[in-house]
């Protein structure tokens, strides 16, 4: 094998090279990619099935882009009217925007456009659920902390502009229920005080809907966002690469290493074989469950609409927010105040934004400035755990906020009960998840501690001589022992003066004393238990063996 | 106990207290050498990483063949699926439904070319998933990893280059050319802002009209005729547009969008409000279709109360008290629109309404 260059024709020994391998040396010439592979080829890659979560979402996009390439070679982003004559008999004689009409063709009269039409949306809902789902994998195992809040952020973009990129793609077909959604966004931001008229005029070229919106929505969608989204995307997996995944704590598994499997050949063929996995559901999935049949409810009118209308589920939260909002309106000196609808406008991003700094803050917190590649487990970041719990169900009450008239109808309540049931849940189900998210946690941080001092339940009964029936506890082995120990507990910060480092006492400021508040609440007694000592352990070990 | 370089940031007070323990173990690989004794010192030390437990297939030939079948049979399953993926294509013809159970009447192609292209791909996958589980090394290995911050010596390179080039420069100095250049690049995307000024007109009173004017009729929606009196019954609710306003007119969805109405009779005794009675024709009464919430067009008609219901977040309006908001998200009353009888008999209107319809906005007051 040829493994210099004084020979540059052929291998050491005079052979020539096999043909791969010139191409190689061809492109290492011009690329360098020996130096690449040599880097990351075998690159080890720790394995768990939530690491799997990203991946999903990586396909998806793949995916998504391929249909979506294939979707604008059909599709007519034009709101000129025509009369439509294609396959679709129902619809024959209609009026409606070229786009409608050209989304119709896609569906009747392109063999295997439907298919793609399906698999794109199919594919959208795929995308966004994985980022969500992988975001909260991070979060909940402490993911986001050095040195990755960087690539935290890109994720987090990624998932907000997923969404507009779904919305902006939903409203292209044209159809009724699409047309329903872009109204909604236009009295979304006619709501924004001062400028509000302004910027709808400009969103759509002047009155609603009027015959831009198709156009420009068109290349936001295939290309402005989509563009964006490529090159954070290409981004954050640069920086997975650079900073070498995150593992779970276990034997063996330190700060300092990586443990896992190498890319070549283990990842490339189950990170490859997956992307066909995700994509083969996918497309079954379009084979079998009709989304958005546009067919169904006919072109946009501003002046028609259909009931129970609903977004695709990632705006489901927005249309919580804006259902459940008493409808207040201040009229001041000539000018109307629209906080009905503007105040749900501006908790959406609030919301996303608060789950977005979530990192800044904690590390604030502790105070913690090194590099943190072994995940936590939830249960001992309680504090954490239970902020994500409670942001995660904020979503779902939201979620149901936006079905009420769904939940009405199928479970015969009062749309007034279940609008009351969401206002108070809005404020309250955060606090109770929060809570009960807590104890939780500490319990099972209990359990570990009991479980590292006393063994595992054997489920083993003994009977002792004086009569007494106990349960065999099972010692654990030291790997276990080592897993369930190994986390660090970080102590409270005191609230009492500093003292510098000349003994000179001095007032804590503003910041520094609510930071000792939320250390105290994160650290503090009530909100972990502390771990077992080896002295804990050997006292209780060597001691007598009645547990 | 280096961490990882970077913990001399850490303020003391709160250091994990154990942190100098030895939890985290050797650096790097630690495997599994350390004898029973000195195990006992720590009993939660890490133990390193568990010897390599061989898979049948390391072990048993047989089992290794079984699964280098198992994994070509997928793969071969994939190329019959897209072989049937091209044969549907060919053979099905678009528009052709059939019954399937349990997902009812579906396109027939759509099902056999999505069922086949999700066989094909999934089979590539579940093969290449199958191969690397059963057949490549599972042996794991660690590797190394190593700070992403520089280590001081790299660090004070950087910063003297950056000194330097920066000296080089003159910015610091020359004053002139600093302000100049910032101010010009502060300048120059106000370019780009202005080129925005064209993607629409200004707003000026254009919510505040409307097609409606005086002497208007009311076209109904569904027959295109002009409605009189007896055309609107009790109980029913009629929608209508201005007369000339035609489907194929270029702009008729914007103006649609604004002058949709809605129509009904209620008798004039059980009408609350004293203005919607001036307003109305022996009890029929004209209100704006656009939900004053976010504009969706109002559908839902309760007859015994005279609500009526916007299908989008429920705001409810009643139609007999002026149209006032009593549920939902909605925050004013739908407009009313004054008509009268001409002198045909057609319902017409007796002006433009005298507020903007649909979703409120700043200028509104
Ligand atoms: C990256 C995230 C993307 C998301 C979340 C997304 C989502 C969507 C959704 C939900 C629809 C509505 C489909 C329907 O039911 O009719 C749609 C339509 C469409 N998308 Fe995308 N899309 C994305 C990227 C792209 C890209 C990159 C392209 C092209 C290069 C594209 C091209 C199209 C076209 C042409 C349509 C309209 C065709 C139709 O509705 O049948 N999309 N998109
Ligand atoms: S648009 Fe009518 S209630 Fe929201």
């Amino acid at each position: 094998m040829s493994t210099s260059s004084t020979n540059p024709a052929g291998g050491t020994d005079g052979r020539k090279a096999p043909a791969g391998e010139r191409v190689a040396d061809w492109a290492d010439g011009r690329l360098g990619i020996y130096g690449l592979a040599k880097a990351n080829m075998r690159k080890i890659f720790p394995d768990h099935w939530s690491f799997m979560l990203g991946e999903i979402a990586l396909y998806s996009f793949i995916i998504i882009i391929l249909t979506g390439v294939y979707l604008t070679l059909f599709f007519h982003p034009s709101m000129n009217e025509v009369e439509y004559h294609g396959s679709y008999v129902p619809m024959h004689g209609i009026l409606m925007s070229e786009a409608y009409a050209s989304t119709l063709d896609i569906s009747f009269d392109v063999r295997g456009g439907l298919l793609i039409r399906q698999i794109h949306h199919w594919g959208a809902i795929v995308f966004l659920a994985a980022m969500l789902v992988h975001m909260m994998r991070v979060f909940f195992t402490g993911a986001f902390r050095k040195p990755r809040e960087i690539n935290w952020l890109f994720g987090f973009l990624l998932l907000v502009l997923g969404m507009f990129t779904g919305f902006t793609g939903y409203s292209l077909p044209d159809d009724l229920l699409s047309g329903t959604g872009v109204r909604f966004m236009e009295g979304a931001v006619l709501s924004v005080p001062i400028v509000g008229t302004y910027l709808s005029f400009f969103l759509f070229g002047g009155e609603f809907p009027g015959t831009d919106f198709v156009p420009r929505f068109f290349s936001i969608h295939v290309l402005l966002l989509p563009g964006i989204m490529l090159g954070l995307l290409v981004a954050h997996l640069i920086l997975v690469f650079y900073h070498k995944h995150t593992q779970f704590p276990g034997a063996g598994k330190t700060n300092k290493n990586v443990v896992g499997m190498p890319l070549m050949p283990v990842y490339m063929a189950k990170a490859g074989g997956f992307f066909f996995l995700v994509f083969g559901v996918i497309s079954a999935m379009a084979a079998i469950a009709t989304i958005n049949p546009i067919w169904a409810l006919g072109p946009y009118r501003p002046d028609q609409v259909s009931t129970g209308a609903q977004p695709d589920w990632y705006m489901g939260f927005s249309e919580g927010l804006i259902r459940i909002m008493p409808g207040w309106e201040i009229n001041l000196w000539g000018h109307t105040l629209v906080l009905g609808v503007f105040i749900p406008l501006m908790i959406f991003p609030l919301v996303l934004a608060a789950i977005a700094v979530y990192p800044f803050i904690e590390s604030w917190v502790t105070g913690d400035k090194r590099e943190h590649h072994i995940l936590d487990r939830p249960r001992n970041a309680p504090t954490r755990t239970a902020f994500g719990a409670a942001w995660i169900s904020l979503y779902w009450v939201l979620l149901i906020g936006g079905g009420n008239d769904l939940w009405a109808t199928h479970f015969h309540m009062s749309i007034n009960a279940i609008t009351w049931f969401v206002r108070v849940g809005f404020f309250a189900v955060p606090v109770l998840t929060f809570i009960v998210t807590k104890r939780i946690c500490l319990g099972l941080q209990r359990r570990d501690r009991d479980t590292v001092l006393h063994g595992r339940e054997s489920g083993i009964i003994k009977r002792l001589p004086h009569g007494e029936f106990v349960e065999v506890h099972e010692p654990l082995g030291q790997e276990q022992l080592h897993a369930l120990t190994q986390h660090h507990q970080y102590q409270p910060i005191e609230a009492g003066p500093v003292v510098d480092e000349n003994g000179v006492e001095r007032k804590r400021t503003m910041a520094e004393k609510l930071r000792a508040k939320l250390s105290q609440g994160y650290y503090g007694q009530d909100s972990q238990i502390p771990k077992p000592t080896v002295e804990e352990y050997q006292e209780i070990t060597s001691g007598h063996g009645h547990h | 106990m280096s961490q990882t370089g970077s913990n001399k940031d850490v303020s003391e007070e709160n250091l994990p207290s154990e942190q100098a323990t030895a939890h985290e173990g050797a650096m790097g690989v630690p495997p599994r050498t350390k004898s029973l004794g000195e195990v006992a010192d720590d009993p939660f030390a890490d133990p390193g990483l568990p010897p390599h437990e061989p898979r049948v297939q390391d072990i048993d030939k047989r089992a290794a063949k079984r699964s280098e079948r198992t994994v070509a049979l997928l793969f071969t399953v994939s190329m019959l699926a897209t072989v049937g993926f091209i044969a549907s294509y060919v053979v099905l013809p678009i528009d052709k439904i059939v019954y399937v159970w349990p997902f009812g009447h579906i396109s027939a192609l759509n099902f056999a070319l999505g069922l086949t292209l999700g066989l094909a791909l999934f089979c590539i996958g579940a093969g290449a998933v199958h191969w690397a589980r059963t057949l490549m090394s599972d042996e794991e290995h660690a590797q190394e990893r190593h700070p992403i911050e520089a280590p001081p010596e790299v660090k004070a390179q950087v910063m003297a280059d950056f000194k330097q080039g920066a000296e080089e420069s003159g910015m610091g100095r020359r004053k002139l050319i600093r302000t100049t250049l910032f101010g010009a690049l502060a300048m120059v995307p106000l370019s780009g802002v202005i080129l925005l000024r064209d993607l629409g007109p200004l707003p000026e009173g254009k919510l505040r009209h409307t097609l409606w004017s005086k002497g208007k009729l009311l076209v109904n929606q569904n027959t295109n005729e002009p409605l009189r009196p007896e055309d609107v019954g009790v109980g029913s609710l009629t929608f209508a547009v201005p007369e000339g306003l035609e489907e194929d007119d270029h702009d008729f969805q914007k103006e649609v969008a604004k002058a949709a109405l809605m129509i009904v009779r209620i008798q004039p005794e059980d009408i609350k409000d004293k203005r919607e009675l001036d307003w109305s024709h022996e009890g029929i009464v004209a209100y704006s279709k656009i939900c004053t919430h976010v504009g969706c067009p109002i559908s839902l008609y309760e007859q015994q109360t005279h609500h009526v219901l916007c299908p989008c977040h429920q705001s409810t309006f009643d139609l007999s008290d002026g149209a006032r908001v009593i549920f939902g998200p909605a925050g004013h009353a739908l407009p009313q629109l004054r008509i009268g009888v001409n002198k045909d008999g057609y319902l017409e209107a007796l002006g433009d309404f005298d507020e903007p319809v649909g979703p409120s906005f700043w200028e509104r007051g």
